[in-house]
C-alpha cells in the first residue's frame, strides 16, 4: 500500500509541493508560519472548489472552458440581487448562485450530450456568451463594497475555529468529492466512462448523461465560487476571475488528472491546486513580480501533460511469453 | 432474480431452452450480416457457435448484449418474448459476455469491476466497500482465483481479467454467459483451469454461449453446437452427434478447390529476404525469402503476432532487430513511406480504421500513395488522377456509381478493392494481404482470390496473413505458421495440410516441439 | 486481365450543382443579405471609406483563421495564436527599445511566430500530445512571458514607416492588409485544394491510421500546419502593431474564439477532415460586416462576442437539430 503510494503521481507532486516550501523557507522562514498557510490555503480555496468540478469533468473526457465566466456571471447577479435587496437572506443567496451555476452546467452537458458538439467548442462559446450576458445585466458598472450587505460580505470570511468559512467551504467540498469519487456509483461510474466508454455502455452505463451530470457539478460549484468571490473580494464586475479557467484546469493537469480521461484523484487535484495557490503567493514574497504567475501556470501545464504522456504512451502488445514476465 | 429458478428442474430436463433466438435479421449499409438466423441456449449446457470469420458470430453477441437493435425476428428469455432496446435491459434479462478483449475498467478495482451498476450499497446510499469486496473475494473464491479484490484491474495479466469477468457474470445472476473466443490469450494451464470453471458454471446451471476456433477445444467442452455460414444458420445439434469433418462441411459448405482459382506455380528469383526480425514484446525469429509471382501465407490464431509482424514489414513499427533484403541489396525500413518507395505495400485487417480514408472519394484514395506521379511540382492534375483510378478500379472490376463516390458509402468488399487498387497503382514488389477477404460477402471473396491469382501469375510477391484454413489451403505456394510470436513451421507439399496447419498454430502435439 | 465492361463515370454531379448545394453559396447569400440589411438599416454604410474601414475588424483574424482551417482540417487545434500575437508585437516592442529599424521589427515579428509555432508543433508532434491541452498551455505561456516583459507597461515608439502595414493603403481605399488577406486567401486555396500537401491534410483529417499507412508523413504535415498557423500569428501581430501603434501584453485578448468561430463558420468540420478556405474567406466577410453592423448600431464590444459565441455553437447546433428532425419525420 505505502509502496504503491510513493509511486504514485500524487506522491511525486507531494515531494514537489514539499521542496519548493523548503526552498522558500529558507529564505523566508515566515512563509511556512501556520497563520501564513492558512492565509495561502483561505487563498487557494476558490482554485481547489473549482478544481475538483473540472475533475470530473476532464474524467469523463470533456472540458469545461466556462467556469470562470460561469463564476462571474453567478457572483454578479447575487450581488446586484443584494444591492437591490438586502433583506434578502445569504443562505437564498447562495442556493441561487449554486442554482444559476448548475443551470449554465447543464446547458454545457446537454450541448455536448443531446447534440454531441466536441466540449471544447461548447465551453468556448459559452465562455463568451455568460461572460456578455454579465454586461447586459450590470451595463458594465461595477458593484461595490458599499453596495453590498455586511451579512453578504462577512460570510467567507467569518472564523470558524480559527479557519474562515471559505476555507471550511472548500475542505467541506474536497470531503465530499471523496466521498463521491470513491464510494458512490456515479462517482465510480465517472472514472468508467473516460476510462472505456466503449465498455461503459455495456455495463448499462449512459455515457453522454454521465458527461452532462459532470458539467452540471462543475457548473453548480462554479456558481458556488462566484457567491463566495464576489463576497470576498467585495466587489463584482465584468472581468472578474478572467482567464482563472486556464488555472483551474492548470491545477487539474498538475495534478495526474488525464486529459484522455478515466485517470486522476481528488487528491490530486487537491494538490495540484495547492502547488499553483503556493506560487501564486511566494511570488511576491521572494521578491519576482506577480506578473509570472501566468507563465508558470502556462509551463506547469506544458511540463505536467508530457511528464504524464510518457506512461499513456502503449508499448504494443505483449505476444512473447518470455516478455509477459519483464514487461 | 435467484439463480435456482433457472437451474435444470429434475423430470423437464434441460431440453427447455432458456434463451431462443428467432428469425434474427441484422442488415448494415452495404451488408446484410444476420439473415433470419436462429440459436437456442440450454441451461447447465455449453453450446458452441461455429463458423469462419465473418459468419456473423459478433454480430449475434452484439444483439444478444443489446448493443446492436435487430432489423426481425424474436428474442424470447424463459418462454416470454423480450426487446433489448440497451445494453442495460440485455443485463437486466440476465446476458452477460466475457468478449476477446476484455472490455473492463483498468482503473478501477477487481471488486468495482465485478460490482459496477449493482455495488452493494450502506444505510446512506453509498458503496459498501467492505460488504462489496467480501463478496468479491467470495465470488473468486467460488472460482478458484486467488485475486486480491482490492487491487487495481490494470495491474492483472489477460488470464485474470478473465476471471474477474467471469465473476461479474456470476455476481449479476446471468442465466447467459457469452464467452467469446476466451481461450485466443490464454496459456495451456490457463485454458485447462478455465475448462473448469466452464463446467463449474454448468453445474451452476447458466446457459454458456461459446465461441471458438479451436475445434479440439469445441469437442472438449460443448454439449451442442450451432453453425452460422455468412449470416446465415446452417444447422444445430448435440455434438456427440457430429464428427469434426461434419461440421467442417457445415462451416465452409464448399470443398475447397472448387472455390479457389486453380494456380500454376512456377516462382522465380528472390525478391524478398528477411532474417532473424524481432520485436521486445512482438515477435522473434522471423526469417524467410519469398520469390517472384509466389503466394506466401502466414497462418496462425488470433493474436499469434501476424499482424504485428507484418506492420513492423511495412515500417510502422520499429523492430529491435533483423535484417531485410529486397532484389538481394539490404534495406532500411523506417516508415510506411520508405516501405512503399522499396516495393513493399500492405492491405490492413482493419479497413475501416487503417485500409480506406472513408471520407474521401474513391478516386482521391486510389491515388493517394502515388500523389508525386499524377502531379507536377506538387500541384494535383486532376485529369491524372481520374486516369489512374479509373485504370486500377476498372482492373479490379469495381462496382460504384461514380469515380467521385465516398468510399464509405462502399459495402465491404468494393472498399477492399479500392484498397487494392490504390496499391496496385503504386507498382509494388511485394505486397502484403492482412485478411484480404475478412468480413466481405461470398462474392467479393471469390473475385479478390481470383486477382490474387492474377498477380502473382503477372510477377508480384504476394504475402498473405489468413486466419481461415481454406484460404491459406487454396490460395498459397508456401505456408508459414506462427504461434505465440514466434515462426514455428514452414509448410509446403503435401505437409500443407489442415490438420498440420492446426496442430502447429496451437502447439497441442509433440510435433511442433 | 478482368476488365469490366462496365464504366464506372469520374462524376455524376458538374462543378455547377455542387456549387449551388454548397455551404459557400449559402454564406453568399447570407453576406448579401447583410449586405442589404446594413445599408437600409445606416445611411452611413455604404461609403468607400467606411466599407474600407470595417475591413480592418477581420482581415487579421482572417489571416491566421486561413492556417487555423487547415489545422482543424487535419483534426487539431491552435489556442495559442492570440498569444502568440501578444508575445510576437512584444518581441517587437522589444527590437524597437533596441533600435531595430522596420524590416529588423518585421523580420523579429515573423520569427517570434514561426518559433511558436514550432515549440507547439513539436510538443504535438514530437511527444505525441494532444493539441488543445499543448495549445492552453502555450496560450498562457506565450502570453504569459508578454507580462513577464510589459507588466503593466506598454510599448510604443515604433518608426513611423512600419505603421504602413496596418495603416498604408495600396490603392484608393484598398488598404494593404486587405491586398494581403486576399493574396494569402488565394494562395492557401491552391495550397489546399490544388496540391498533394493539402490532399494529405484532408486524408490525415479523416483517417490519421489510414493516411500514415499510405506513406504520408503524418507527424512532418502537422508540424508544418502548427509553423504555418505561428507565421501567420506572426503576420498578423506586424498588421496589428502596426495599426495601433503599441504593445500591451492584452493585446489580440481573445482572438482565439474569433478565428475558431470563424473557420467553423466557413464550414469547416470542428472535428476535420472538410472543409474550404473559399468558405473561410466569405465567413470572414460575414463576419466582418455583422461587426460593422453592430458598430454602426452601437452595439458595444462584449455583446458583439455574446454574438460570436452563439454563431459558433449555432453553426455546429443547427444542421444537426436540422438533420435530427429530418430523421424522424422520415
Amino acid at each position: 500500500m505505502i509502496q504503491r503510494f510513493l509511486k504514485s503521481r500524487e506522491a511525486i507532486l507531494l515531494a514537489a509541493i514539499f521542496a519548493l516550501t523548503a526552498l522558500i523557507w529558507t529564505r523566508f522562514p515566515g512563509f511556512v508560519e501556520p497563520a501564513n498557510l492558512a492565509r495561502v490555503f483561505n487563498d487557494t480555496s476558490p482554485l481547489i472548489i473549482l478544481a475538483m468540478g473540472q475533475m470530473v469533468v476532464i474524467l469523463t473526457r470533456c472540458i469545461d472552458l466556462s467556469v470562470a465566466a460561469n463564476l462571474a456571471l453567478s457572483g454578479m447577479v447575487v450581488a446586484m440581487i443584494n444591492a437591490a435587496f438586502p433583506g434578502i437572506p445569504i443562505p437564498l443567496l447562495l442556493a441561487l448562485a449554486v442554482g444559476m451555476g448548475a443551470v449554465m452546467g447543464s446547458i454545457n452537458g446537454l450541448l455536448v450530450w443531446k447534440l454531441d458538439i466536441p466540449p471544447i467548442v461548447v465551453t468556448l462559446g459559452t465562455m463568451t456568451i455568460y461572460r456578455g450576458f454579465i454586461f447586459l445585466i450590470s451595463k458594465g458598472s461595477w458593484i461595490n463594497a458599499h453596495q453590498m450587505s455586511p451579512a453578504f460580505k462577512d460570510l467567507p470570511r467569518a472564523d470558524l475555529f480559527g479557519l474562515p468559512v471559505l476555507s471550511w467551504i472548500a475542505i467541506v467540498v474536497v470531503l465530499g468529492f471523496l466521498l463521491l469519487t470513491s464510494r458512490t456509483a456515479l462517482g465510480r461510474s465517472f472514472f468508467a466512462v473516460g476510462g472505456n466508454p466503449h465498455a461503459a455502455v455495456y455495463t448499462g452505463i449512459n455515457v453522454g448523461r454521465t458527461q452532462c451530470i459532470a458539467f452540471i457539478i462543475s457548473g453548480a460549484l462554479a456558481g458556488l465560487t462566484g457567491y463566495l468571490w464576489v463576497a470576498r473580494y467585495a466587489v463584482a464586475y465584468v472581468d472578474i476571475a478572467g482567464g482563472f479557467e486556464l488555472d483551474v484546469v492548470a491545477a487539474c493537469v498538475i495534478g495526474g488528472i488525464s486529459i484522455a480521461g478515466g485517470i486522476g484523484s481528488v487528491g490530486g487535484a487537491l494538490l495540484g491546486a495547492l502547488f499553483l495557490g503556493i506560487v501564486k503567493n511566494a511570488l511576491p514574497v521572494v521578491d519576482i513580480s506577480p506578473f509570472w504567475q501566468l507563465a508558470i501556470s502556462g509551463g506547469a501545464i506544458i511540463i505536467a501533460v508530457a511528464f504524464n504522456s510518457g506512461s499513456l504512451r502503449s508499448k504494443g502488445r505483449v505476444i512473447l511469453r518470455k516478455a509477459e514476465h519483464t514487461a | 432474480m435467484p439463480v435456482s429458478s433457472d437451474a435444470p428442474r429434475p423430470g423437464s430436463g434441460s431440453d427447455t431452452p432458456v434463451l431462443s433466438l428467432r428469425n434474427i435479421t441484422k442488415t448494415f449499409p452495404g451488408v446484410k450480416a444476420l439473415s433470419e438466423v436462429s440459436l437456442d441456449l440450454y441451461p447447465g449446457q455449453v453450446t458452441a457457435l461455429v463458423g469462419e470469420n465473418g459468419a456473423g458470430k459478433s454480430t449475434i453477441v452484439k444483439v444478444l448484449t443489446g448493443i446492436y437493435r435487430t432489423d426481425g425476428g424474436t428474442i424470447e428469455v424463459a418462454g416470454d418474448q423480450v426487446e433489448f432496446a440497451t445494453a442495460q435491459d440485455a443485463a437486466e434479462a440476465g446476458i452477460t459476455a466475457i468478449h476477446q478483449e476484455t472490455v473492463l475498467f483498468d482503473e478501477l478495482s477487481v471488486a468495482e469491476n465485478i460490482f459496477i451498476g449493482h455495488a452493494p450499497r450502506t444505510r446512506f446510499g453509498l458503496i459498501d466497500r467492505s460488504e462489496m469486496n467480501r463478496a468479491a473475494r467470495a465470488l473468486l473464491t467460488r472460482i478458484g482465483a486467488t485475486i486480491d479484490p482490492s487491487i487495481r484491474l490494470r495491474d492483472l495479466g489477460i488470464a485474470n481479467k478473465h476471471l474477474v469477468a467471469i465473476a461479474r457474470a456470476l455476481s449479476i445472476d446471468a442465466r447467459v454467459v457469452i464467452m467469446d473466443e476466451p481461450t485466443a490469450a490464454l496459456s495451456h494451464k490457463e485454458i485447462n483451469e478455465l475448462y473448469e470453471l466452464v463446467d463449474r458454471l454448468k453445474a451452476d446451471g447458466k446457459a454458456i454461449l461459446f465461441i471458438s476456433h479451436k475445434f479440439d477445444e469445441i469437442f472438449r467442452i460443448a454439449d451442442r453446437y450451432t453453425v452460422f455460414r455468412d449470416g446465415q444458420y446452417v444447422g444445430a445439434g448435440r455434438i456427440s452427434e457430429v464428427s469434426e469433418d461434419e461440421l467442417v462441411t457445415m462451416m465452409v459448405g464448399r470443398s475447397v478447390d472448387q472455390i479457389f482459382p486453380a494456380r500454376s506455380h512456377q516462382a522465380g528469383d528472390v525478391v524478398l529476404e528477411v532474417s532473424d526480425y524481432r520485436h521486445p514484446t512482438e515477435f522473434e525469429n522471423i526469417g524467410f525469402t519469398l520469390r517472384r509471382g509466389e503466394i506466401l501465407g502466414f497462418y496462425g490464431l488470433v493474436g499469434a503476432g501476424r499482424s504485428e509482424f507484418m506492420q513492423a514489414l511495412f515500417g510502422i513499427t520499429r523492430p529491435s532487430g533483423g535484417s531485410v533484403r529486397i532484389e538481394g541489396r539490404p534495406a532500411t525500413i523506417h516508415s510506411p513511406a520508405s516501405a512503399i518507395a522499396q516495393g513493399i505495400v500492405y492491405v490492413p485487417e482493419d479497413r475501416g480504421k487503417q485500409g480506406a480514408v472513408t471520407g474521401l472519394p474513391i478516386f482521391q484514395n486510389v491515388t493517394l500513395p502515388s500523389l508525386t506521379q499524377t502531379s507536377r511540382r506538387g500541384f494535383i492534375r486532376l485529369a491524372e488522377e481520374f486516369a489512374m483510378a479509373r485504370e486500377y478500379t476498372s482492373r479490379l472490376d469495381l462496382r460504384a456509381a461514380s469515380l467521385d463516390q465516398n468510399v464509405g458509402n462502399l459495402s465491404g468488399g468494393n472498399q477492399q478493392k479500392v484498397v487494392i487498387a490504390k496499391w496496385l497503382a503504386t507498382q509494388p514488389k511485394v505486397i502484403i494481404l492482412d485478411e484480404p477477404t475478412k468480413g466481405i460477402d461470398i462474392g467479393s471473396k471469390a473475385a479478390v482470390h481470383e486477382f490474387m491469382a492474377e498477380l502473382a501469375a503477372q510477377g508480384l510477391s504476394v504475402i498473405m496473413v489468413s486466419s481461415e484454413i481454406p484460404e491459406i489451403m487454396g490460395m498459397s505456394d508456401r505456408a508459414i505458421v506462427m504461434r505465440e510470436g514466434r515462426m514455428v513451421a514452414e509448410l509446403h507439399g503435401p505437409d500443407l495440410n489442415a490438420k498440420t496447419l492446426v496442430r502447429h498454430a496451437a502447439g497441442i502435439t509433440e510435433a511442433a516441439a | 486481365m478482368s476488365l469490366s465492361d462496365r464504366h464506372i463515370p469520374d462524376r455524376l454531379t458538374s462543378p455547377l450543382q455542387r456549387l449551388f448545394r454548397s455551404w459557400e453559396a449559402l454564406l453568399v447569400v447570407v453576406a448579401v443579405a447583410i449586405f442589404i440589411t446594413n445599408s437600409l438599416a445606416s445611411p452611413y454604410f455604404l461609403n468607400a471609406w467606411n466599407l474600407s474601414d470595417a475591413t480592418f475588424n477581420f482581415t487579421e483574424k482572417a489571416m491566421i483563421a486561413f492556417a487555423m482551417a487547415l489545422l482543424i482540417i487535419s483534426g487539431e487545434i491552435d489556442l495559442s495564436v492570440a498569444s502568440i500575437i501578444a508575445l510576437a508585437s512584444t518581441a517587437m516592442g522589444y527590437a524597437v527599445q533596441l533600435g531595430a529599424g522596420t524590416p529588423e521589427i518585421v523580420v523579429i515579428g515573423l520569427l517570434t511566430g514561426l518559433i511558436c509555432g514550432a515549440f507547439n508543433g513539436a510538443l504535438v508532434t514530437g511527444l505525441n500530445l494532444p493539441s488543445i491541452v499543448v495549445t492552453i498551455g502555450t496560450m498562457s505561456l506565450f502570453r504569459g512571458i508578454s507580462y513577464i516583459v510589459l507588466g503593466d507597461q506598454a510599448y510604443t515608439g515604433y518608426p513611423s514607416d512600419f505603421a504602413w502595414f496596418g495603416q498604408g493603403y495600396v490603392f484608393w481605399v484598398i488598404s494593404f492588409e486587405f491586398t494581403l488577406f486576399l493574396a494569402l486567401g488565394a494562395i492557401y486555396t491552391v495550397v489546399l485544394h490544388k496540391t498533394n500537401f493539402g490532399r494529405a491534410v484532408y486524408a490525415i483529417g479523416n483517417n490519421p491510421t489510414a493516411a500514415l499507412f499510405s506513406g504520408i508523413r503524418v507527424a512532418r504535415v502537422k508540424f508544418i500546419l502548427f509553423l504555418l498557423t505561428g507565421l501567420m500569428s506572426g503576420i498578423a501581430a506586424v498588421c496589428l502593431t502596426s495599426r495601433l501603434g503599441s504593445t500591451r501584453p492584452s493585446i489580440a485578448f481573445g482572438w482565439e474564439l474569433e478565428v475558431v468561430t470563424m473557420v467553423v463558420l466557413g464550414g469547416v468540420n470542428i472535428l476535420g477532415g472538410s472543409g474550404t478556405i473559399p468558405g473561410v474567406i466569405l465567413a470572414a466577410f460575414v463576419m466582418g460586416l455583422v461587426t460593422f453592423g453592430f458598430g454602426l448600431l452601437n452595439v458595444p464590444g462584449i455583446v458583439m462576442s455574446i454574438f460570436i459565441g452563439l454563431l459558433l455553437i449555432g453553426v455546429i447546433a443547427l444542421p444537426r437539430i436540422w438533420s435530427r428532425i429530418a430523421a424522424r419525420r422520415a
